[in-house]
């Protein structure tokens, strides 16, 4: 093979995280060869509608191509479909391709992000239990929820509840169990996941919490999920969404750090210095919040840590700081968190017209909101309050408790006295 | 040839904030921004099905509520991913306090 002048920048991973990196070094005039990976045959697409318009809409659904259709053409970045890479071999800089010769790289990028952890249980299966992760799932889902079958989901998390938000919608009748005490687990205060749970009774869904499952098992028409209490709800189908297992294989087999993630600095650099991580398969340190190591799953994050490492590998040194932010769609209503809600020793809540708003502080610091309801009761003032997280301010609680007070004139007021 | 609408009182819009306006079949946003500059654009995020109203407003910019997609108010220019397309926009007047935007 003849030694290439640049082997330049390749991305493993074509998810929100990837795609976004590509797009970004073009924007960054980065001149050298870019290479995505995917291991799917569509063009890159956006996750985010799987559990929700994918299931809903009316017309056959096509993916949500990132950034429109044309966004990779013309763009000169060579992105392969339907490739698996094998291996990592850091001295030669090279990948491991299932298929064809190795690629060389001079800066690799990590986006390979997470996949669903499955259920171990007996009579679990690939053929019993359908999963959510890629636009194919998606569709093996919606071909399922024909009107009037019964949907058992396990798991009471976002896409497990989305899911049957969306079966409901298309007239399903809807069972999810959730093992721990209640749904939303810990992400979420449990004020807002038992208004989540209301809204979700209310609209149909039945919500079974705190009670184990013990087996799966076939039926002459479906199956049946066998609970500890000795139920058995029938089921013409089901599907699990019980959290998702970071992607860090590749990493590991090349013999960098795992810590519930590939582990990276605050540019999302890993140990190698050729080689950096971004979205659901990192583990970052957050200087908002101490230095606390993180590992987030949502589409906002991937987007944005997917633009900050192509400056990380153009050799910005900034820091990526960016608040968490994280939205559900759940009915026709929307859950949105910013910050780490399970970082407060305090809640203040405001009565927005009837819809509790939730502040979480920490030693008087702003460290999380979260709230359920109508995007126009919920969305301005999450945002407004991200911004105050980010500011690092500590507003007074009396103002935070008062509606009548807008969060936009304490975010002011910090911005004047600073 | 201008089409003035009569969308809303001056006073219906808080400053650097917008409201909806459905007319016609057609969804619009109307904005209020610093100095009580008034300004119109359609309604929905040009990126997924979001009316803009339940956005925030930061100086000249609104963010859909839902991806954080910015556009710039005056011009409809898309600002940022994940939104490409730009927004319309549609020229406003103020009289005796009413706020008309031209569909024309």
């Amino acid at each position: 093979m003849q030694p290439q002048a640049d082997a330049g920048i390749v991305i493993i991973g074509a998810g929100e995280a990837g795609t976004r990196a590509a797009l970004t070094l073009r924007e960054r005039h980065y001149a050298g060869p870019i290479t995505l990976i995917g291991t799917e045959t569509h063009l890159p697409y956006e996750r985010p509608p799987l559990s929700k318009a994918a299931q809903t809409a009316l017309d056959h659904p096509a993916p949500a191509i990132i950034g429109g259709a044309d966004a990779l053409a013309g763009q000169d970045i060579d992105y392969r479909s339907g490739v698996t890479v094998t291996g990592i071999d850091r001295a030669a800089k090279t990948l491991g391709l299932q298929d064809g010769p190795p690629l060389p790289y001079a800066q690799l990028l990590l986006a390979t992000g997470a996949r669903p952890r499955t259920l171990s249980l007996p009579g679990a299966t690939a053929e019993s239990v359908l999963y959510l992760r890629t636009f194919g799932d998606a569709l093996a889902l919606r071909g399922q929820l024909a009107h009037g079958i019964r949907l058992v989901v396990i798991g009471g998390g976002f896409i497990g509840l989305e899911v049957a938000a969306s079966a409901l919608a298309r007239g399903c009748t809807v069972t999810v169990v959730e093992m721990a005490p209640r749904i939303l687990g810990r992400a979420v205060p449990a004020e807002i996941a038992a208004r989540v749970a209301t809204h979700h009774r209310a609209a149909g869904i039945t919500i079974i919490e705190g009670i184990g499952l013990t087996a799966i098992e076939p039926r002459a028409q479906g199956s049946a999920v066998l609970l500890a209490d000795g139920r058995a709800l029938e089921a013409d189908a089901v599907i699990a969404g019980i959290g998702a297992i970071p992607e860090t294989a590749l990493a590991e087999a090349a013999g960098l750090a795992i810590e519930n993630g590939i582990r990276v600095d605050g540019r999302l650099a890993t140990d190698d210095p050729a080689i950096f991580a971004a979205g659901d398969c990192c583990a970052f340190p957050h200087p908002v919040f101490g230095g606390r190591r993180l590992r987030l799953e949502a589409w906002r994050n991937a987007q944005d840590q997917g633009r900050h490492v192509a400056g990380s590998m153009l050799g910005d040194m900034a820091e990526f700081a960016t608040v968490p932010w994280f939205w559900s769609d759940q009915h026709g209503d929307t859950l949105q968190i910013a910050g780490l809600p399970d970082e407060g020793d305090r809640t203040v809540v405001r009565d927005i017209a009837g819809m509790p708003f939730l502040f979480h502080l920490k030693a008087g610091r702003l460290v999380g909101a979260s709230a359920f309801g109508p995007i126009g009761k919920v969305a301005k003032d999450i945002r407004l309050a991200e911004m105050l997280i980010q500011a690092g301010s500590s507003p007074d609680p009396a103002a935070l408790a008062d509606p009548t007070i807008k969060l936009k004139s304490l975010l002011q007021s910090r911005v004047a006295a600073a | 040839m201008a089409q003035w609408v009569n969308a809303c009182g001056e006073d219906e819009i808080d400053e650097e904030d917008v409201i909806r306006f459905d007319h016609a079949g057609q969804s619009f946003a109307v904005y209020r921004l610093e100095d009580d500059k008034f300004c119109a654009t359609s309604g929905f995020c040009t990126h997924e099905n979001v009316h803009l109203a339940d956005g925030l407003v930061m100086g000249r910019i609104i963010e859909c509520p839902k991806h954080n997609g910015r556009f710039d108010i005056p011009t409809g220019k898309a600002k940022g991913a994940p939104a490409c397309i730009d927004l319309q926009t549609f020229p406003v007047k103020i009289e005796d306090g009413r706020v008309f935007i031209d569909l024309g």
